[in-house]
């Protein structure tokens, strides 16, 4: 478990997880990113750019 | 083999690409960050072949060029993402190889674009030419739309919002396909069904899985031939002339695919990549 960085509440990091991954806050839903491993450093995820995509 | 894994963040789909790269003996796998990557040209990358996972068009189509001129093979090629990432380059590839498509117009300039919207006839899909996830679509349904979007597009975006894609609109009964190609195989498809024209799983879209009918295999091969090959995700209409090519993705999000479709889509793109490095 992991504190959100905006919401200030308990977050489940991801299995074996690894820099720049993405996941969700259960508690106030925003998308976080990690930004380093060691030591852990949270992030809120950046809005979509406009190239953003497949 | 090092593995160059280009990318900016990480979804689930680079997750299970990052976990087969892994779990493959063999591979030694280094992260690419282009958030923090600078190029010198007079230096070779260290790695034997890059893996194009970036979220950025803009990042991932410089970043293969750049990889490629130092002589590294790159999944997908830069001539790839450079046709893929344009929907203008993409119907001119398809058209260039015969491939059907929605009839569609290219124009320059709003006066122009409402001629070409015209003469397809209403209702047209007005698309930006660089963009994802059904995102900033128009469907025009009249006249009165045509000129407002024009308008809305021409003063509030940038510069490329001038150049205007405008294709006839499919009735596609609430569908549409989607392809997985890896090399010279399509290895599975989806539908995708929505109530809302757009049928994008980024948008709500619901995956099932699509029997890859000889049919079906045939014209995925032939779209992904026609922007050069590779890993590619192919979108196709079921109109009533029969299917058409609406668009072709160079770094395919396939998540919602693996469990409908029961094919290790990860397996087969990280064996493609070692064939591309071999």
């Amino acid at each position: 478990m992991c504190e959100c960085p905006v919401c200030g509440g308990e977050a489940e990091l991801p299995a074996d997880p690894v820099e720049s991954e993405l996941f969700e806050c259960a508690e106030c839903g925003v998308e976080l990113e990690i930004l380093a491993l060691d030591p852990l450093t949270l992030g809120e995820a950046p809005d979509a750019e406009e190239d953003w995509g497949e | 083999m090092r593995v160059g894994f280009l990318h900016s963040l990480i979804r689930k789909d680079e997750k299970l690409l990052i976990a087969e790269l892994r779990r493959r003996p063999g591979i030694e796998l280094v992260f690419l960050d282009d958030r923090r990557l600078v190029f010198d040209f007079r230096a070779r990358p260290e790695v034997d072949v890059v893996l194009e996972r970036s979220i950025n068009h803009s990042r991932a189509m410089h970043a293969l060029r750049l990889f490629e001129g130092a002589g590294t093979p790159c999944v997908n090629a830069y001539e790839v993402s450079r046709r893929c990432g344009d929907k203008i380059l993409t119907a001119a590839s398809l058209a260039e190889e015969s491939v059907p498509q929605p009839d569609a117009r290219v124009a320059f300039t709003p006066e122009s674009a409402l001629d070409a919207i015209e003469e397809l006839g209403y209702p047209v899909v007005l698309k930006p030419a660089v963009g994802s996830w059904g995102r900033l679509l128009s469907k025009i349904n009249d006249r009165d739309a045509a000129e407002t979007v024009l308008e809305h597009k021409s003063i509030l975006g940038s510069y490329h919002h001038s150049i205007f894609f405008v294709q006839k609109y499919v009735a596609k009964g609430g569908r549409d396909i989607r392809s997985f190609v890896v090399g010279d195989e399509c290895v599975a498809a989806i539908h995708r069904t929505s109530e809302h024209w757009i049928t994008n799983t980024a948008r709500g879209g619901l995956a099932g899985n699509c029997p890859v009918t000889p049919e079906l295999a045939d014209l995925s091969l032939r779209a992904a031939a026609a922007v050069g090959g590779g890993v590619l995700a192919v979108d196709l209409f079921e109109s009533a002339d029969g299917l058409l090519v609406n668009e072709v993705n160079y770094t395919m999000e396939f998540r919602n695919s693996i469990d409908v479709t029961g094919v290790d889509i990860p397996e087969r793109i990280v064996a493609f990549v070692e064939r591309a490095a071999a």
